[in-house]
């Protein structure tokens, strides 16, 4: 039995919504069936199959806790092992699926897209319609914002995609008015802008180049959500669509108040530059901006978790996230130790049905 | 042990004894500099500049909000120049006023960051001449950075052979936007050369490198780019803990300036945590990351976090550990922290002592 698997009930009924779910990223066998013809033929011949992103190594322990690992020859499928391990394990209400696919990122745009459309396809066909509880982001290729607000387009009837999907690190920071046509669909629709860990690896992650190590580029992340957020209030995004609402997914949560503290500071100082952001910039992030809480990235001693919570300055922040498959906790370990009581049903359920008003709809 | 006469005079008066880690000297014209050049230099930064990776010659590539490239609009000196150009302006205003003992110099010409590694060089050993004769043997107070050419290690060892023995240089100064991340090996001998020199290696926010400002592409802002100089810093933490610097040189110590501190005890919370699944990636850091921190890693305060309740910075201090934070000023730039307002809540009077000037009279051996 591994350090993993210690301490874990037969099941735990925690009525959650669980924000941040990765699916089996599909081979090209999977998509297939949602191309055409021309595409079809890129992708055979052109020997795309798998494209599983850089920032998950898929054999590290990052990428997979090792109680969630399939074994060899057990026979269940990703759906089977996503019902047996989260969603009947922590008696989930829902969970929703980000696939992490190297469709995102790649360069060709339009295969990009057509690949993203097809990963979109297959996701409802394969585990929105066999799994009731379960629902998902829209992935999009960045780099065509019109194709992108296309695929919103196309995709918001089904209510069962209830946000749109960035990575951390693209090609242009998000605040750019470049992306606005997504924001401008996200927003008619009614779903958030989930931004998940990840880089199109368009730029080196940091200032100084690429680091040698997966766990330097993974905890670095964190400068890549920051930065989104700095773009996104700094370049007026939130003045120009005051319903957009901004999910950072496996961001880390611990980091916020700095941010929140110098970029209030800072505004105070320069605001003629940014003269369209007339509050202080922790007041919007506490308005738009959510967080997932795996990994949290906690101190040590549970009781400076109360300190955190306070200088967040808010208990609407958070929303609960397992990031099933990765390795972010133990046993059922799922949120860190020192959470008051109040926080943590806001933190499992109501915040995200605030969030993501789609999920408050019944009957579907 | 000497002391000076107006140091006494404070001691005797109770007086709290004030290190500023970051007071930034300039030239009043460009061509004070280039007297310290070579002539071959001299003519060659006269018809190509001193070139460093971003659009505009000669000026910032985000331009701030006041004159002089953000400078304190009180700082400009009656007698002409730019802020910070004018030694008996500076003692008058910085180190008079606010009765500051030492101040640590950190010059912020290009030598470091300029494209050609040659004339980067003779920057950097012609900046620190100057530091030496325009400010340091003048004023004793002022102690001097030791610029080195870090992407050109021949050249920075040299340099620190050349001027460690000088009492006057108090620290190895590096950009932290570095063409690599600083742990790795392209610069261990610079590490090596600071700690055996017992110098710690001064890492000052910095407004250019050859790499985009965030990991998304280039920021708009200044108010973006601005705060993210404190990735830059984070990326260095990092790098160091996790090639194994700290481990192959226990005497290294590097001071992160400019960049806040606020996002220090989350970063060293998150790499433990991660460090404890992928331990087996870097098998040559034997301890949770956060240790090296907090035995290696000391910060300045400018530009000081403020939340909205004041009191959470104590939590903050805490967490970072209060012997290992220097009050730093910034003058003359805009977003200067006064002394006597730096702190909006009432530190305890033993983190005061330590935080406005024992820690960084112990860490650079000032007395």
């Amino acid at each position: 039995m591994s350090a993993a698997t210690l301490g874990r009930e037969a099941s735990v009924d925690l009525d959650a919504i669980d924000c941040d779910i990765h699916p089996e990223p599909p081979r090209r066998a999977d998509l297939l069936p949602y191309l055409d013809e021309y595409w079809q033929e890129a992708a055979t011949t052109r020997d795309v199959d798998r494209l599983d992103l850089t920032s998950y190594p898929i054999n590290s322990p990052l990428a997979m806790r090792p109680d969630w690992r399939p074994q060899p020859g057990d026979g269940t499928s990703a759906l089977d092992r996503v019902r047996r391990d989260v969603l009947d394990h922590f008696g989930l209400r829902f969970g929703i699926l980000n696939c992490l696919y190297g469709a995102q990122a790649m360069f060709n745009e339009h295969f990009g897209g057509a690949l993203c459309r097809a990963t979109n396809d297959w996701i409802a066909r394969h585990w929105l319609d066999p799994e009731p509880r379960l629902r998902a982001s829209i992935v999009v290729s960045l780099q065509d914002p019109v194709a992108a607000a296309a695929e919103i387009e196309r995709l918001a009837p089904d209510r069962r995609f209830v946000q749109v999907l960035a990575l951390a690190m693209g090609e242009k920071p998000l605040g750019r008015r470049y992306y606005w046509p997504i924001f401008e669909a996200a927003v008619r629709h009614g779903i958030p802008l989930g931004i998940h860990a990840g880089s199109m690896v368009r730029h080196a992650p940091t200032q100084s180049g690429f680091p040698s190590y997966l766990i330097e580029d993974y905890t670095g992340q964190t400068q890549g959500f920051a930065a989104q957020v700095l773009s996104l209030i700094a370049e007026g995004v939130f003045v120009k669509f005051p319903g957009l609402r901004v999910v950072l997914i496996e961001s880390g949560v611990t980091w916020m108040p700095s941010l929140m503290w110098r970029m209030s500071k800072d505004w105070r100082g320069v605001r003629t530059e940014v003269p369209w952001v007339k509050t202080p910039p922790a007041s919007i992030m506490r308005q738009h901006v959510r967080m997932t809480t795996a990994p949290f990235d906690a101190p040590p001693d549970p009781a400076d978790l109360g300190r955190i919570l306070a200088h967040l300055g808010s208990d609407e922040m958070l929303l609960f996230a397992t990031d099933y498959p990765h390795w972010q906790f133990d046993g059922d370990a799922v949120l860190p130790a020192g959470l008051p009581d109040a926080a943590r049903r806001k933190i499992l359920l109501e915040n995200a049905l605030q969030t993501y008003p789609r999920l408050r709809e019944t009957g579907s | 042990m000497s002391t000076t006469a107006p140091e006494r005079a404070r001691a005797a008066a109770g007086r709290l004894s004030i290190v500023d880690c970051d007071i930034h000297p300039a030239m009043r014209t460009p061509a004070e500099l280039l007297d310290f050049l070579p002539e071959r230099w001299r003519l060659h930064v006269q018809r190509y500049g001193a070139r460093v990776p971003q659009p505009f010659m000669g000026t910032l590539p985000y331009p701030r909000m006041t004159p002089g490239n953000g400078m304190r609009m009180d700082a400009w000196p009656p007698g002409g120049g730019p802020p910070a150009s004018d030694p008996d302006f500076l003692r008058e205003q910085l180190l008079d006023t606010h009765g500051i003992d030492f101040g640590i110099l950190q010059p912020l010409p290009a030598g470091s960051t300029t494209m050609d590694l040659d004339l980067g060089a003779a920057l950097c050993s012609a900046t620190n001449e100057w530091q030496l004769q325009k400010w340091c043997r003048p004023e004793p107070r002022l102690r001097a950075s030791l610029c080195v050419p870090q992407e050109y290690p021949e050249a920075a060892l040299a340099e620190i052979e050349r001027r460690a023995g000088d009492r006057a240089f108090v620290q190895v100064a590096i950009p932290p936007r570095t063409i690599e991340p600083l742990g790795r090996r392209r610069y261990w001998p610079i590490l090596e050369a600071a700690a055996a020199a017992g110098l710690p290696i001064g890492l000052h926010s910095a407004a250019y490198g050859q790499h985009a400002n965030s990991g998304a592409g280039w920021f708009s802002y200044y108010i973006e780019e601005h705060f993210a100089f404190a990735h830059s810093l984070q990326t260095v933490v990092t790098s160091l803990v996790m090639e194994g610097a700290f481990e192959r040189f226990p005497g290294l110590r590097v001071v992160i300036i400019e960049g806040g501190f606020a996002w220090a005890p989350p970063l060293a919370w998150r790499l433990d945590q991660h460090w404890a699944r992928m331990r087996d990636e870097v098998p040559h850091v034997k301890r949770p990351p956060s240790e090296y921190i907090r035995e290696h890693v000391w910060f300045t305060t400018q530009p000081i976090e403020e939340p909205e309740n004041p009191a959470d910075l104590l939590d903050t201090i805490g967490w970072v550990g209060a012997d290992r934070l220097m009050f730093s000023t910034d003058y003359p730039h805009w977003d200067f922290d006064d002394p006597r307002f730096v702190f909006k809540v009432t530190l305890p009077p033993e983190q005061r002592r330590a935080i406005f000037g024992a820690n960084a009279r112990a860490l650079y051996r000032l007395d």
